[in-house]
This record gives structure tokens, sequence and C-alpha cells, in this order.
């Protein structure tokens, strides 16, 4: 039991990798709660195949820092988050294919930048590698989790206001936008925050998965937003377990962990779940 | 104290690469109740939302004199809201202040009181714990009214307000009106239900993208009026197989 569940922790750069994850455990998930709640899922699709580019075009500018590629990634998260803003806006009610559009394009042009240049594993910036988190990844993700954290506070009332009503919020206080830009932002630094650990394709695993499932927990922001955190930590302590005795990429395990809570909260959650509605039995 | 007076000059509003209002001029008197009535499609929610600010104008001028933004209370249609949204009734109505307190101070026990409350004014009594998922239509019109009577605003829009409610809730919310109408708030309500109009409301906008008529309401809704507007039937009222 102690070589299972113990051991693993007992080695440096699991610790590290744990720390990243619980981290970006209590900072994306409640992000991922109001994307759900906001109808802007797929934006978290546009976005982890959206910061590819940048990842790329950072490390051929500054070599494979952390920081270059970070902040290669939240300049393009950035930049896809608002065309695919305007474009939805622009579409009225043909969004969906609009942001399909723009993420095939991001993660094709993505994946030639990457080719492009020697000594980019492209495995583990898609699909995250426990041993790549160093102690520069690890106060980039630590340092992006405060500041989400510290942000949703902030922009918290004005951003229930807007997805609730978003009138409302424009008349009584003379903005709408700027709340929205807040939060596209801070999603997009967890997107990025996550890729070193995660990858790019499955960063946003652990933040809308737990989302998802949350609402099968309760039936306020608040509470949703608690549940969907510890989902993601146990989400992420059995993936990084998983991932170290079988020996597969971190990302795809952790986001299969949570996805494992997911199907759990939708077949037996205390809310609107299979069990509870009679939907099996 | 009465609110100033909204005066509209020549206003014009494109939607959609449309002119859905063309040249409004003319002018909300302070205390005002006036019904804004036309034809699906007259612009009169695009009027609503340009008197807020919240659609650009594309001629002419609103003039709002002394009114800050949080002084215009919009009620929008409840279909433009989310009622899916994971929050309680009294949260909803206690947002209601965010206008005047900002977004950021705290909401205290005096405004969770208020709440519940307004609440109870609009026959809810009950309701402040529960999610607004779970209210029928005219229950989540009676809420939105509770929020109105928190955001206190000296002039009021409202936008279909009796849209899909039972008689009951039509009734109560009117008494609502009424009463704010007895308090000197200026307010403007869009209606299809010309009886009710002509039964409650001293003021009618006819509006058809251009103003057909803007005065005392049995003037603005006479027939020649009604017919420009095309607010006529052209046949009696019953299903056209059953006349043939």
């Amino acid at each position: 039991m102690h070589d299972l569940l113990l051991a693993p922790f007992g080695l440096g750069f699991m610790r590290r990798a744990l720390a990243g994850c619980i981290a970006l455990s209590v900072a994306a998930p409640p992000l991922g709660v109001f994307l759900v709640i906001r109808r802007m899922s797929l934006m978290s699709d546009v976005l982890q195949h959206g910061v590819l580019p940048g990842l790329a075009v950072g490390a051929a500018v500054a070599g494979l820092s952390v920081w270059a590629m970070g902040l290669g990634g939240v300049v393009a998260g950035l930049a896809v988050a608002l065309i695919a803003g305007a474009l939805a806006r622009r579409t009225g009610a043909r969004e969906d294919s609009q942001l399909a559009g723009v993420y095939l394009l991001a993660l094709a042009l993505g994946v030639v930048l990457v080719s492009a240049q020697r000594g980019i594993d492209l495995t583990h910036l898609l699909f995250g590698s426990v041993l790549a988190v160093d102690d520069t990844a690890l106060f980039a993700m630590a340092g992006v989790a405060t500041v989400t954290l510290l942000g949703l506070a902030v922009i918290w009332r004005p951003l229930i206001l807007e997805s609730l009503d978003p009138g409302f919020l424009a008349i009584t206080t003379g903005r709408g936008a700027i709340w929205h830009l807040g939060f596209m932002a801070l999603v997009v630094l967890c997107v990025v925050a996550g890729f070193v650990a995660l990858g790019t394709l499955m960063s946003v695993g652990l933040m809308m998965l737990p989302a998802i499932a949350a609402r099968h927990w309760s039936n306020s922001v608040a509470g949703q937003a608690r549940a969907a955190v510890v989902l993601a930590l146990i989400a992420s302590v059995v993936g990084l377990l998983v991932s170290y005795h079988v020996d597969v990429p971190t990302g795809p395990a952790i986001v299969l962990s949570a996805g494992g809570t997911w199907v759990l909260s939708l077949l037996a959650g205390p809310r609107e779940s299979l069990l509870r509605s009679g939907g099996i039995g | 104290m009465p609110p100033p007076p909204l005066h509209l000059d020549q206003v014009t509003l494109r939607h959609g690469g449309h002119v859905a209002v063309q040249d409004v001029s003319g002018s909300f008197p302070p205390g005002s109740l006036t019904a804004l009535v036309g034809p699906n499609g007259a612009g009169k929610t695009t009027l609503l939302r340009a008197l807020v600010g919240l659609h650009p104008l594309a001629g002419g001028r609103i003039d709002r004199g002394s009114l800050a933004s949080a002084d215009i209370a919009l009620l929008p249609q409840a279909s433009q809201l989310d009622r899916q949204f994971p929050i309680t009734c009294r949260d909803v109505v206690a947002l209601g202040v965010a206008g005047r307190s900002g977004p950021f101070r705290r909401i205290g026990a005096a405004v969770q009181e208020a709440a519940r409350d307004a609440l109870a004014t609009v026959g809810l009594p009950d309701h402040a714990d529960r999610p607004i998922a779970a209210l029928s239509t005219g229950q989540f019109q009676r809420v939105l009214f509770a929020r109105l009577i928190l955001q206190d605003a000296p002039v009021l829009l409202l936008d279909e307000p009796f849209a899909a409610v039972d008689a009951t809730t039509e009734e109560l919310l009117l008494g609502l009106i009424d009463a704010w109408h007895a308090e000197g708030r200026t307010i403007i309500t869009v209606l299809h239900d010309l009886d009710l109009v002509r039964a409650v409301f001293p003021d009618t906008l006819l509006l058809a993208c251009t103003p057909i008529a803007w005065g005392p309401t049995d003037r603005a809704l006479n027939e020649a009026n009604r017919r420009r507007a095309g607010l006529l039937r052209t046949r009696p009222l019953r299903l056209p197989r059953a006349a043939a």
C-alpha cells in the first residue's frame, strides 16, 4: 500500500508535479465552472489549441524556457480568445463553427511550428510529462494559481451578474466587456500554466471535467466551484500515481482520472445524477 | 423628487444592418406612465436598449438630463436571461443593489433582508433559497420585479413584462407598476395587449419603425393609427379552416 500510494511522492520530481497539479486544481476548476454556466465550454478547446503556436514561437525566439514559451502561449491564447470572440459576435448563432475553424487552424499551425524546430518533443508538449516539472515550472504554476484566485475573487460578482443578465451589468456599471475580458485572461493563464505537466492538449481537462461534474454536487456557483476543486485534487493525485506506475503521459492519466470523477458524479452524484433521477435501476 | 424628463431628438437606430427605429422625437415627462406599442420587429426593444445606452445611436440624440446609468432600470424580456443559472432567488434580487453599491461592496444583512421583503411583496415569501431553475415563467418574472424593487430606480423600462404570465401574476405586477407610478417614477412598458394598455396606461407611443403616434392612449391607439402600424386584425378571430 505504501509502495503504491506514498513511495512515488518520495521522489523529488513527483513531489514537484504533485505541488504543481495541486496549484492548478485549486485555480482552474472554478474558471471551468464559469465556462460551463456561461455556455462557453467549447472556448476551452479553442484555447488549448490556440496556445500551441505561441509556445512554439516562444521556444524559437528564446529557447526551451518555461517563461519564454509561457509568454508566447499567453499572447497567442489572448489573441485567439479575442479573435474567436469577435467572430462569434459577428456570426451570431453559428458561433461553434467559427470556433472550430479557429482551433483547427491553430493546432495545425502549432504542430508545423513545433516540428520545424529541433529539440522540442511534440509528445511532451501536447501531452505533458511529470519529469519536466522543474522548479521554474512549479513557480510559474503556483504564481498563476495565485493570480487566478485573486483575480477571480475580484471579478466574482460582476461575472455572475454578467453571466445571468449581461444587460444589467452593462447598464449599472457602465462596463460589461471588461469583466469578460478579465475572465478570459485568467482562463488563458491557467491553460498555459498547465502545459508543462499536463501538455497543451490536456491542460483544459483539469479545468473542464471537474467543472462539468460539479453540477451534480451543488446548485450554487460557489458550491460548484468548491466541488470542482475537490474533484480536481482527487483526479490529480490518482492521475499522477497511475502515470508513475503504468508509465503513461501524465496529462492523459490525470484527465482520465478527472473523467472518472465526472462519470461517477453523473451516475451517483447527489444532484441530477442518473441514480437520483431514477435514470438507471 | 421627480426624475428629469427623457428627451428624444430624431433618434434613429440600426439593428443588424437595417434601420430598426427612425426619427423618433419627443419626451417622456417626469412621472409619466407610457405604453410602447407596435408590431413585432417594430424596434420597441431596440428603443428601450438605446434609452439605457445599451444600443448605439445611428442618428439623433437622447437627453437623459441628470440621470446616471444606475438611475434607469431595464427589465429585459425574460427569454433574454439564463434561467438555468445556478443561483438562488434571494441572490438575484439582492444583486439589484449592485448598480448603486458598485460591484465590490459587501451585500450586507440589510440588503438580504430587503431582498426577502421584496420577494414577499411579489408573493414569493418562501422562495428566497430556491434556485431560479425551479421557478415557473410567472414566478421568474416576479423575481425580476423584486429585483426592480431593490434597484429603486426613478426611471423604469419594462420589456414585455406580462409575456407568458398568468392573470394572477399580471394583476400583482400591475399593482407594483401602479404603486411606482404613484411614487412619481417614469415608467415605459412594452406591451401587446391593447385592452390592457387602454385600461391602465395614460400615454402610448405607437411605433412601427417610424413613430406612428405618441400621446394620450385613446388618441394614439385610434383605428387610423392602428391600421398604419399594422395592428388591425384582417379577419375575425377564429381558425381559417373553421371560417371556410
